[in-house]
């Protein structure tokens, strides 16, 4: 023996317990009605940038293409391609419309988003989703990123404060 | 639209004749088996006769069951019971890498207790071989726990094997028996355990009722201490709704075994079929013989299982997945992790568990809804695996 046993807290802090796996009616109709995914791989090429993020806790993948209108530092156009739960797609095709709409978003805009813009527009998420699932925003920034490499524009990259 | 349950693993519904049974023991025979009055006096008959009812199923004298909270308390006691009531004699206990959670962390508990234990490895069917069992027992070792079927993936164990080796070098054997108790042999005599973990909320009993077989003689201390209850071994008020309920359930079971085994393998093999037919890169998770009628688990490579399970859902059929996106330590699966599934394919697992309501026409509706749900999955996944699927589908 001799060895302490771990002594558990009485009232854990434990998020995960009673939560529940409820999910709006916004973050459906992404599920369902994705926007904006690479329906044809070979259009890959058709873009300016491309990132992607991997999740080894949870097991989601995200890959993110943006394609920039130069002259006014605008995304004009994106597209993704998720592996994961229900609010890892719909976060992703939530973003890729904040992304795009009204002609598309500024660039340094775009390096704003955050997880809760998100989670705001889907209406919320399962507070255990939260930290998992919403990754979308770190692929878009990879994407930017490599428009920076690809256009000579290094001096743009701010090393990610996460 | 018509909802289909395909989740009994998880939990069964209670049985009406089983609801009918108990309903009494709520509100008008409501007496504390213990207290000396006419109502303590009737529940305390009812809860012995219940006892014997059971014993009478397992094959073991009343003195042998006793009554617990859950199938995780059941395992907690008998584990920890009998590792302690043992420490003089030995601390060593074999267990197996596919475990339900109740066993698997009991045992990490009494390493921390300063107990030794062995996780025995499975082949990818999730079978233990019984050759390592044998060599990995030591003179200091007092208890093999290991389960009877796997909740996951089916798999059944060879229990009289298990038990005879454990005789063999006078070794204590603990068997959860949880899934099994609907399709298997759970004569304890004839199975030759030492000590079996039932749980009622799996065959049509409500939950929060679980049993443990000992066998006269075992040594063994409690866990829960207090009034004295159950021998001594589990203080506390019965739950002596819960105890007729368990009583009925199990007779119930019994009875319908031989008839829900040929029905429910029949649909179980035409649903495996019907998907490995109709969706690609379908790999069956289990064995495809020693396995449980009722079990189903694929793995559906390149999507995640969560959002098959949304997709699914909102088709009204519940099932459940072995991807980390609906655990609650965010993991995933440790069962198809042990069987040697690659990550992805684990988080691409799904589970159908079959039961008394379940007919052909749900297993139709499953295998033709379906493909077109992996069909919209696969075209926004940028995952493609590379396992080669003739490895895994044969054997």
């Amino acid at each position: 023996m001799g060895q302490k046993l771990k002594v558990i807290e009485a009232v854990k802090n434990d998020a995960n317990q009673d939560s529940t796996w409820f999910y709006s009616d916004i973050v459906k109709d992404h599920f369902f009605n994705p926007r904006n995914f690479l329906k044809d791989k070979k259009d890959m090429n058709k873009y300016d940038g491309y990132g992607k993020v991997d999740n080894v806790l949870c097991g989601d993948r995200m890959d993110f293409w943006i394609k920039v209108d130069r002259k006014n530092d605008k995304i004009v156009k994106c597209s993704w391609l998720t592996w994961g739960c229900t609010s890892a797609i719909s976060s992703t095709s939530m973003l890729s419309e904040i992304v795009t709409k009204n002609g598309g978003m500024k660039i340094d805009d775009a390096l704003k988003i955050r997880p809760f813009d998100i989670v705001k527009r889907l209406g919320g998420l399962p507070k255990i989703k939260y930290h998992c699932s919403v990754l979308g925003d770190q692929a878009l920034r990879a994407a930017i990123y490599d428009y920076f490499r690809k256009s000579k524009q290094e001096n743009r990259i701010k090393e990610e404060v996460n | 639209m018509k909802k289909i349950y395909m989740d009994y693993a998880a939990t069964t519904y209670v049985d009406p004749l089983v609801r009918k049974e108990m309903d009494r023991y709520f509100s008008d025979e409501f007496g504390n088996p213990g207290s000396f009055n006419s109502f303590g006096l009737n529940a305390k008959n009812a809860v012995s006769n219940a006892r014997s009812r059971i014993a009478n199923i397992l094959g073991c004298n009343d003195n042998e069951i006793i009554f617990t909270g859950s199938g995780t308390e059941s395992i907690n006691l008998a584990i920890k019971g009998v590792a302690r009531a043992l420490k003089k004699k030995g601390n060593h206990i074999i267990t197996q890498k596919t475990e339900h959670d109740a066993v698997l962390k009991t045992c990490e508990y009494l390493e921390e207790e300063g107990f030794e234990v062995t996780y025995l490895d499975v082949d990818r069917h999730g079978l233990i071989d019984i050759k390592n069992l044998e060599s990995e027992i030591k003179k200091n070792t007092i208890l093999i726990t290991i389960m009877y079927a796997n909740n996951e993936i089916g798999a059944i164990q060879p229990i009289k094997d298990i038990a005879r080796i454990a005789k063999k070098y006078n070794v204590l054997f603990h068997t959860d028996a949880c899934q099994a108790a609907s399709f298997l042999e759970i004569d304890v005599r004839k199975l030759d355990v030492d000590l079996m973990t039932l749980n009622g909320s799996k065959i049509y009993a409500p939950k929060g009722i679980g049993i443990l077989y000992l066998k006269y003689g075992v040594p063994i201390v409690p866990i829960i201490h207090g009034g004295g209850q159950e021998f001594g071994l589990r203080s506390g008020t019965e739950n002596v709704p819960g105890i007729i309920a368990i009583a009925k359930a199990l007779e119930l079971v019994q009875k319908e075994k031989n008839d829900e085994i040929t029905r429910l393998s029949r649909l179980r093999d035409m649903l495996i079929d019907g998907l490995q037919k109709n969706i690609k890169k379908t790999i069956l998770n289990g064995h495809p013989k020693t396995r449980l009628p009722n079990n189903v688990n694929v793995s559906i490579l390149d999507v995640e299982g969560e959002s098959l399970l949304m997709h699914l859902n909102e088709e009204g059929i519940c099932t459940a997945t072995g991807s980390a996106c609906t655990s609650r330590d965010l993991e995933a699966s440790h069962v198809l992790l042990a069987i040697g599934l690659p990550a992805e394919a684990a988080h691409g697992s799904i589970r159908f568990t079959l039961g008394r309501k379940t007919t052909e026409d749900d297993i139709k509706k499953v295998i033709s809804v379906m493909p077109k749900m992996v069909e919209t999955l696969r075209m926004i996944s940028p995952v493609k695996i590379e396992i080669d699927e003739t490895k895994w589908a044969k054997n």
